[in-house]
């Protein structure tokens, strides 16, 4: 029974109206787009053997993509469009969320109505195409009047499905910043909130559930003589579905704050904190969850999020390209600089540093002797690193393997939050973790020092998008947090939100503004 | 006097389907009121001198005249809904009711809802198609009442010509002959030209004015059926011959049970 009173369960209802919504608006826009796409191209191709078998073979390979891969890569894509768009007509568009994610899952919603289309066409009996053309129908008449009606059960079949798998496929665009039920499960699982990622999983079926169950009502109605009812029950239900997911949307006032957050815990506690402190201020705020680490900062650039916490290193390396390593402060003035030039505002450090750090185990290291990165590089072959999944592949690493000649005998990815776990139980010996997690003194590990300084330092700070960076009444709210939170209060918290039973992000969000707070009396 | 002009008239006609020759250098006159059979072996060529005739096919050399206009001239969809076309097995369209397939035709040419509609009533009648099944599918009907169904749908516009291909071949022998004679009689009716596809002997002889003999693409013999039983080729004697066997043991079979 505590089950289901869990606060939790309220707080995942308190946020389906907007989760929803989106979610709705998303997947229903993509597959009257993948429909408006796919349907006339069948027809185009239906006697055109080999267009139809290209069609069908790039609709099969944008298939094979995975769909977290694909909704990422239109991304990039549109960004660069938006560009050229933006220098040759003078006209720019948002590369971020609502457009990548509606365009990449049209893609996936074109695979089944094709290939559904052209086998229902062509399972026609020529018989019955022949007797069209036998009455005096044109090659359109017996189109409409034939060829389309019979293959509409199969043809149905196949939007039902693109249905399905879109419904299903857009809970993987929250990365790329459009809001879905795919919020809960990316929070959720970042927290260790099961209920959010049941909830989440369950809205999604639920979802694909019910507009499977109306086009199913849509095509019972076609199929059958007087069927007109069932087409209508069908028709209005996803009509009421569209202008229900509209509702939210349309309440929504434009002074509206959008505070980013990517998708560790640590940026859903801080983005809560700063979306409580301007609620506080009377200024209403919301906060944009899960975005990719590649995203937010375009996002925040363009003015779809007005503030978030990004680290100092990953700006000046990822988002800058700089190989560079330089002094902490020195580092913080040449990026408030750059920053300024794309239009954004370095409001403040925070107080912490949340760094990648290689971490083990406490008893481990000091039984091999190991207390620096120096010292681990002589026992690296021997033994296993996990990292995140970008770790690999960023600038650190190289770094770090260049100034030590790191060479481990095993390498391996890994969900962030799962990392300390294995470290602990010694499935990997090493793990690239983060200085600011507060899973570190509860597994017992220990960080090991880098004295060469081959790692970057990482100071969380605050960035305040182009637009409000003149924003007094938000500069007020937000300024009490600058410096105030020391890296102890930082991974205490994150590991509170870690837990998921102590509390939801914004439960901890509470918790650490109780801390500051404190402090400052 | 000269003779009245024919009604189809199939002028050296050829068609090939890759390096088969479906048909062959083909000449016939079809008259006005006239019921003519094709019959021959399957693969003869017979049924694609039916689409030719309608233009379902396009033929490669020759020419053919309806009603004195060259057909390569006009318009297909047009004479295709001036010329009835009674399918194999119906072929009727199984998501529209008895109703709509009957009113096909008459659809497709925009004419008003009411017309049409008295026209379906007419035709049901003249088929004997009780009323109570015009909004039944055709899946719900009997094969029998489906070629009643195909050939109303074949007259629905009023047509001077009529098609038939094979109408009554899958029909049980009772159902085929009643059809057969109720068919007749509508033709003579109507006044009708009808052009009947059927590979059974014994229904061309008994419903044609004349029959035509197909063989390997080629037109072998043209014939009233008294004429046609006296033909001497060996390919017409062999296809007469099952007919006239089983007539003459019926014959025999028929007057001992009178007795």
């Amino acid at each position: 029974m505590t089950g289901l009173l869990d606060p939790r369960w309220s707080e995942a209802v308190a946020r389906l109206p907007d989760y929803l919504g989106a979610h709705v608006r998303v997947s229903l826009a993509a597959l009257a787009l993948g429909l408006a796409v796919s349907l006339p191209l069948a027809l185009i191709t239906r006697h055109r053997p080999a267009a139809r078998g290209v069609l069908l073979g790039i609709a099969s390979i944008a298939q094979t993509v995975p769909g977290l891969a694909l909704l990422a890569l239109f991304y990039p894509l549109l960004l660069a469009l938006a560009a050229l768009s933006a220098k040759w007509f003078g006209v720019s568009f948002s590369a971020f969320g609502f457009l990548p994610a509606v365009l990449a899952l049209a893609l996936y919603a074109m695979l089944p109505v094709l290939r559904n289309t052209i086998t229902g066409l062509q399972g026609i009996d020529p018989a019955l195409i022949e007797a069209a053309r036998g009455v005096g129908m044109t090659e359109r008449q017996s189109l409409a009047l034939v060829e389309w009606p019979l293959a509409l059960p199969v043809i149905m079949a196949g939007i039902r499905t693109a249905a399905v798998w879109v419904i299903g496929t857009a809970t993987l665009s929250t990365p790329i910043g459009q809001t879905s039920l795919g919020n809960y499960i990316f929070a959720g699982l970042q927290t260790q909130n099961w209920v959010f990622v049941l909830f989440g999983c369950a809205a999604a079926a639920t979802l694909a559930l019910a507009v499977d169950g109306l086009l199913a009502l849509i095509e019972h109605g076609l199929r059958h003589h007087r069927g007109r009812a069932r087409i209508a029950l069908g028709a209005m239900g996803l009509a009421a579905l569209i202008v229900a997911s509209l509702a939210p949307g349309l309440a929504r006032t434009s002074a509206h704050y959008v505070i980013g957050a990517k998708t560790f815990t640590e940026q859903y506690v801080l983005s809560q904190l700063i979306a409580q402190r301007l609620n506080a201020a009377g200024l209403s705020a919301t906060t944009r969850e899960g975005l990719g680490s590649n995203v937010i900062f375009e996002a925040l650039r363009d003015g779809e999020i007005d503030a978030y916490v990004d680290y100092s290193g990953t700006l000046w390396a990822n988002q800058f390209r700089h190989t560079d390593v330089k002094p902490r402060r020195a580092l913080l003035t040449a990026l408030a600089a750059r920053l300024a030039d794309d239009g954004v505002t370095l409001f403040g450090e925070l107080g912490f540093a949340n760094a990648y750090a290689l971490v083990m185990p406490r008893a481990r290291a000091s039984a091999l002797g190991i207390r620096s990165i120096a010292d681990l590089a002589a026992r690296a072959p021997e033994l296993s690193i996990a990292g995140d999944y970008e770790f690999f592949s960023r600038p650190e690493w190289a770094a770090l393997r260049q100034a030590y000649g790191l060479r481990f005998g095993k390498q391996r990815q890994m969900q962030p939050d799962f990392m300390y776990a294995a470290v602990a139980a010694g499935e990997v010996n090493v793990i690239a973790g983060y200085t600011s997690d507060g899973l570190i003194a509860k597994y017992n590990l220990v960080v090991l020092d880098d004295l060469k300084k081959a790692i970057p330092p990482y100071d969380a700070v605050l960035l305040l998008s182009p637009r409000r960076a003149n924003d007094r009444a938000l500069r007020e709210a937000l300024r009490p947090l600058i410096g105030a939170i020391d890296i102890a209060t930082m991974r205490e918290a994150n590991l509170r939100a870690a837990d998921g039973a102590t509390g939801s992000a914004a439960d901890v969000a509470r918790w650490l503004w109780d801390q500051i707070a404190a402090r400052h009396k | 006097m000269s003779a009245p002009a024919p009604a189809i008239s199939v002028q050296r006609v050829a068609r090939r389907f890759g390096r088969v020759t479906a048909v062959d250098d083909v000449s016939l006159e079809i008259g006005e009121g006239e019921f003519l059979a094709v019959v021959g072996a399957s693969g003869s060529g017979k049924t694609t001198l039916l689409r030719l005739i309608n233009r379902l096919i396009a033929p490669d050399s020759g020419r053919i005249v309806i009603h004195g206009e060259d057909s390569a001239a006009s318009d297909p969809v047009a004479l295709r809904r001036r010329i009835g076309m009674v399918f194999q097995s119906g072929a009727l369209f199984p998501h529209m009711s008895v109703a709509d397939n009957i009113g096909i035709t008459p659809r497709l040419t925009g004419q008003p809802r009411q017309e049409i509609a008295a026209r379906i009533d007419e035709m049901m009648a003249l088929v004997q198609l009780a009323p109570e099944l015009r909004a039944r599918r055709p899946h719900e009907l009997s094969g029998g009442q489906r070629q009643r169904v195909g050939v109303a749908r074949a007259l629905a516009a009023g047509p001077r010509i009529v098609l038939m291909d094979e109408p009554f071949g899958a029909l049980d022998p009772l159902t085929r002959d009643t059809l057969g004679e109720d068919y007749r009689a509508l033709h003579t009716r109507l006044g009708l030209v009808t052009v009947m596809v059927t590979h059974d002997i014994a229904e061309a002889l008994l419903l044609a004015d004349r029959i035509a003999v197909m063989h390997e693409g080629r037109l072998v013999a043209v014939a009233d059926p008294k004429r046609m039983s006296q033909n001497e080729q060996p390919y017409v004697r062999d296809l007469l011959r099952a007919p006239r066997r089983q007539a003459e043991r019926l014959a025999a079979l028929l007057a001992q049970g009178t007795r």
